[in-house]
């Protein structure tokens, strides 16, 4: 019997005491590929980040394949893409140093790299179709090629369960074709994926599943719809009757106030 | 004027030299590559309060310094990890914070101006035999750590959402790249002097990206380039003319400062040409690009690999930069493309 990679029962998260989700249940059984959708301040990166642990849960429990996620720690089974605007630092990086940082979860400390970790940042690197800009530094790789390199990152950790936060924002239409054909391979492999995705585009072949986010809580969930059925305002909403008035309050979004002081904790 | 190295004092003060120039940029590359180039000099401030305590206790102000330098890198640390984007308001607190209470110190302790300053502007040459150990010893520290644990390091400084989702224990690698700032300004500070401390761990660092594309050769090159611009420094203040005192310090940053100034037009020049010579997007061969045509006649030469125009791959040909035009070969003619 296969475990369950992600069950989510009755998730909630608050940012700085201010409730986002709230009553989430989701479950990913392996193999499968889950877009999460909806507006921008819909909860979609939230829920994404609860489920890597990057946002404590304030209610509601987590298990990834099986383990409670506080007795979790079988890290090498897990990837992770972030949005793109990590791929850079204050020191100039080459393609292979960041994909390679992808083994980390596969390496022990103060040992260097074995032959199968080199077969491995290789396979990656021709897996997004960028083995020739393997030695170029990050930084002079275009916005899509650098949002390849870390997808190579996390493929190249050789994970069976990979969420990607927004892999196609602002990313040209070549580039996302060469996305989707690695994750196409990805998933051929067996792996479960879960991605956040403002729109599909060419991805939508591959997308087995939807669900669709709003105000915080889980609209939809089913077969995936056509873009513009995400984005109508009125989607998911089960007592709209109450509301008409006030459409006006329902376009603003929730955002969470920034913090102005160095010691308020967020 | 040779035999100055002869003397015992200046080998000792060498040796103290070459370790803390190579220790200081091997961490400060982790520091620049978290865009906390200022790390370093608010560590520095707090070591200010450190050595003021050794100095009023009568105890070892290098000693003193090492400890609190580190508790004000934790303390930093701390309040950048909770306050998310406010870590230079975090810096600057402290910033002052270290220096007030440094000076403040130093009066009740009723000790001379010049007592202070030795640390703050450095004074090399007077370093003890315990204090080259010691100081040998902490960079040795510094320079294995920053190292051997360069893969979790590097990937914790890269991307610290992606590093925890890796398992790493991103809390423990921040606060130990904390301690290690700490530990090398304290032993920098008999060097170039707590209040240009920060410049031996970013200056290299800044030097030696201008030529480099990979991290690893960033980190060597900085630690080569520290080393060299501390012996190098330490070598000119002694060679200054009799009569004149010439404080290490200002002739080891000055001399960092300098190999910043050589590469970087050298690093300008390079980054420029390889722009121009990134290959234009090809575009998939259905899509008609708008072209014109000018016959070779007007050309007085063919466009080749000795043209002297800059040739950029395009697709599947090469196009040729030519009075702001790109000219593609075509037969007996050029398409603008």
């Amino acid at each position: 019997m296969l475990v369950t990679p992600v069950a989510l029962t009755g998730g909630a998260v608050a940012i700085g005491g201010r409730p986002v989700l709230r009553g989430i249940d989701l479950r990913v059984e392996t193999g499968e590929f889950v877009a999460l959708m909806g507006a921008n301040g819909s909860g979609k990166t939230t829920l994404i980040r609860a489920l890597t642990g990057l946002r404590p849960l304030t209610a509601g429990s987590l298990e990834l394949y099986g383990t409670p996620f506080e007795r979790f720690h079988d890290w090498q089974r897990i990837g992770y893409v972030p949005q793109r605007t990590g791929a850079t630092s204050g020191v100039p990086a080459s393609v292979w140093e960041v994909v390679a940082s992808g083994r980390l979860t596969h390496r022990r400390l103060l040992r260097p790299l074995s032959r199968v970790d080199r077969t491995a940042i290789r396979d990656a690197l021709e897996v997004v179709g960028l083995a020739d800009r393997a030695r170029d530094g990050i930084s002079h790789l275009s916005g899509g090629q650098q949002q390849r390199v870390l997808i190579a990152r996390a493929l190249a950790g050789e994970p069976e369960l990979l969420f990607l936060d927004e892999p196609t924002a602002g990313v040209d239409l070549p580039n996302q074709l060469a996305l989707t054909s690695a994750l196409g391979e990805l998933k051929s492999r067996g792996a479960t994926i879960v991605l956040v995705a403002h729109e599909l585009g060419p991805l939508a072949d591959l997308v087995a599943r939807a669900v669709v986010m709003r105000d915080g809580r889980i609209a939809y969930d089913g077969a995936p719809l056509a873009d513009h059925q995400v984005h109508d305002p009125r989607f998911g909403e089960t007592h709209a009757h109450h509301h008409c008035a006030d459409d006006r309050s329902r376009s603003r979004h929730d955002h969470v106030p920034h913090v102005a002081s160095p010691l308020e904790g967020r | 004027m040779l035999d100055l190295f002869s003397y015992e004092f200046m080998q000792r003060a060498l040796l103290a030299a070459l370790f803390t120039g190579m220790a200081a940029p091997a961490v400060g590359t982790y520091i620049v590559q978290r865009r906390l180039a200022l790390l370093g000099d608010g560590i520095g401030h707090v070591a200010v309060t450190g050595v003021a305590l050794g100095l009023l206790t009568g105890i070892a102000p290098t000693w003193t310094a090492v400890v609190v330098a580190i508790l004000g890198a934790i303390l930093i640390e701390v309040i950048r990890e909770r306050g998310h984007t406010n870590g230079d308001v975090a810096l600057a607190l402290l910033f002052y914070g270290g220096l007030a209470g440094g000076v403040l110190l130093t009066g009740l302790a009723g000790q001379s101006a010049a007592n202070l300053q030795e640390y703050l502007f450095g004074s090399i040459t007077t370093i003890s035999v315990a204090d080259v150990y010691l100081t040998m010893a902490f960079a040795a520290v510094v320079i294995l750590v920053g190292v051997g644990l360069a893969p979790q390091l590097f990937a914790v400084s890269q991307d610290q959402d992606f590093a925890r989702v890796a398992g790493l224990q991103v809390r423990t690698y921040n606060l130990l790249v904390a301690v290690l700032a700490a530990v090398s300004v304290t032993i920098a500070m008999r060097t170039v002097g707590l209040l240009l401390v920060s410049a031996l761990m970013v200056v290299p660092v800044a030097t030696a990206q201008q030529l480099t594309r990979s991290f690893r050769a960033t980190l060597f090159a900085a630690m080569a380039l520290g080393a060299f611009a501390s012996v190098g420094g330490l070598s000119l203040s002694a060679l200054a003319p009799a009569g004149t005192r010439v404080a290490p310090g200002s002739t080891i940053v000055l001399l960092a400062l300098l190999g910043f100034v050589i590469t970087w037009p050298l690093g300008a020049w390079l980054r420029h040409r390889q722009l121009l010579r990134t290959p234009f997007p090809a575009l998939p061969p259905d899509a008609g690009t708008p072209t014109d045509s000018h016959e070779v006649g007007e050309h007085p030469h063919d466009h080749g690999p000795d043209c002297g125009h800059v040739a950029v791959p395009h697709g599947d040909h090469v196009d040729y930069v030519h009075g702001g035009h790109r000219h593609a070969p075509h037969g007996e003619h050029y398409d603008e493309h």
